[in-house]
């Protein structure tokens, strides 16, 4: 990574590092990747490093005192460390292996929340939250009778500060809430929201699926109570995520599910749980998607969050100059500077399943839904949006061909 | 595995100079390892002036954890509590003279943990049970 600069990244040599990107979607046909927001495509790194796992060194942790489960643990505890020094957390017990951001949430929702909550308590929410940061709330209220109020998105894409304030006078328990949205593309001013929770007496979860993977996310310089987000969208496998929790929170909450490795004794008709990070983590783990998620850190630090960011920010900005000008598409969400790199949009009299269809012809991947963001889409009056996302892989040609693309879908419908 | 069952520590496991309890006693203190079940208990006599004067560690556990704790009240015979609160796990594994991996720290870790724990004056290890009454 010696030829990066300042503020760009030499994108070819970072696709070298990504062998799907090489693929054709049919015969002549290149990938156009864009729907990293869903998932990002993974270096060779962490293929390769789960492989070796696999290979040479597959046993269960923590029990076992062979050569085979003192490197698979060693290994294991090294990603953990290895992801908290990622987002500076202080102690590298904070980070609890989850299997991604949304049972992060529900980890939270199931024990600080069923233990603390009581009928009538106010969290806050927004109205750009994906379901994952929906859903569990609703089930705690259901349940509890806590009672969910929604910091406004304004017109502008950005959530209503001043709403918020208001909605603080509810003296509130939880604040929780997206860093990025994952439509809209809307960073949270989330040092400031995480300050205000907290004089208002309120804890403060922050859904950092989308931040985490794209800019420089510190929880120390946040003073966010939770941190959740999932290992697949920056860079590593699928079916590892993150709970970070503040120490003393998290050792006052009561264990999530129940099961090997989290308990400290085991009688016939009860258990003492064990200490955190393992009090929370049941079972035999996702091992090797841990270790996997380790390189991707590793991957990630050694190009630096701030040189992603920058060439994100670029890549974003020079997509909302061209989509802009292509009659009857409407963008969602605010303007460049206080987007990452997620640009939703509709277009007139046409639907974006037929959208995606079309432009998946010419090797385009995008995604076309409600993104599981169907409050928010209902706020639009739209069923669902087409939606391109970027990483540190994508270029401005990229770019091109999407706006190319589009214009064929409306050459084909006759738009 | 040579390396790990050095003659100390072997000696050690094998000859305990600190192994017992003492009653009355100043500090005990008595926790386990989740991991393996390892469980160790340290009873600490203190002189007026604040210098432990005996030491004594009993429970059970493998070569490492109970060589560990006996190195460990070697070194803590004739130390004031506050040098007692002052010892790292690197103090432990200076007396061992062996590298562990993860797995096996924990079981030479345990009786530093129980000693500080005592020494910080703790008299009951963190085990809410949660489930019916035995």
């Amino acid at each position: 990574m010696e030829q990066i600069t300042a503020s760009t990244l030499d994108v070819e040599r970072i696709r070298e590092d990504f062998p799907i990107l090489k693929r054709d979607v049919k015969p002549g046909v290149k990938l156009v990747y864009l729907d990293s927001t869903a998932t990002s495509q993974k270096p060779a790194s962490v293929l390769k490093i789960m492989d070796d796992y696999y290979h040479r060194s597959n046993a269960n942790i923590h029990r076992g005192v062979h050569t085979l489960a003192e490197e698979a643990t060693a290994a294991y505890e090294d990603a953990r460390q290895k992801i908290a020094k990622f987002i500076n957390s202080h102690f590298p017990e904070e980070i609890i292996f989850t299997r991604n951001a949304t049972e992060s949430i529900n980890l939270v929702a199931y024990t600080w929340a069923r233990a603390n909550l009581k009928a009538g308590d106010v969290i806050i929410l927004t109205e750009m939250e994906h379901h994952s940061n929906l859903v569990p709330w609703h089930m705690l209220a259901a349940e509890r009778s806590v009672r969910l109020e929604f910091i406004p998105v304004a017109a502008d894409g950005l959530l209503d500060q001043v709403a918020y304030k208001k909605l603080l006078e509810l003296q509130p328990r939880l604040v929780a809430f997206t860093h990025m949205s994952n439509v809209l593309g809307t960073i949270t001013p989330a040092k400031e929201m995480i300050e205000l929770a907290h004089q208002a007496g309120a804890l403060a979860l922050l859904d950092g699926a989308q931040s985490v993977p794209h800019f420089a996310v510190d929880v120390q310089e946040l003073g966010v109570d939770f941190l959740a987000f999932s290992g697949h969208k920056m860079c590593g496998p699928t079916g590892i995520g993150v709970l970070y929790g503040r120490k003393a929170l998290l050792e006052a909450m009561p264990p999530f599910m129940g099961g090997g490795d989290m308990i400290r004794r085991v009688y016939l008709r009860s258990f003492s749980p064990n200490e955190v990070p393992h009090k929370f983590e049941a079972g035999t783990p996702a091992i090797a998607e841990a270790i996997g998620l380790g390189a991707a850190v590793d991957y990630l630090s050694a190009i630096g969050m701030d040189q992603i960011a920058a060439h994100e920010r670029e890549i974003t900005t020079y997509a909302l100059e061209n989509l802009n000008e292509i009659p009857g598409l409407h963008i969602l969400g605010p303007e460049a500077k206080f987007k990452g790199g997620v640009v939703s949009f509709s277009m007139d009299g046409l639907h974006p399943h037929d959208v995606a269809q079309v432009l998946d012809g010419y090797g385009i991947a995008v995604r076309a839904g409600h993104h599981c963001a169907m409050p928010l889409h209902d706020k639009y009056n739209l069923p669902a949006t087409t939606r391109a996302s970027f990483y540190l892989y994508n270029t401005l040609s990229e770019v091109n061909l999407l706006v190319k693309g589009l214009y064929k879908v409306k050459d084909l419908f006759g738009e | 595995m040579d390396d790990l069952y050095r003659e100390v520590i072997i000696e050690h496991y094998k000859n305990p100079s600190y192994r017992g309890t003492l009653d009355p006693h100043d500090i005990s203190f008595e926790d386990e390892n989740p991991l393996c079940g390892d469980h160790i208990r340290i009873d600490l006599r203190v002189s007026p002036e604040g210098k432990v004067t005996e030491a004594a560690f009993s429970g059970h556990g493998c070569a490492i954890s109970q060589a560990s704790a006996d190195l460990l009240l070697e070194s803590v015979v004739g130390k004031t509590i506050e040098e007692v609160k002052a010892l790292t796990n690197q103090d432990v594994l200076d007396n061992l003279g062996i590298e562990l991996g993860p797995v096996r720290l924990k079981c030479a870790l345990l009786p530093l943990k129980v000693l500080k724990a005592g020494a910080y004056g703790l008299t009951k290890a963190d085990d809410t049970l949660i489930g019916m009454e035995e």
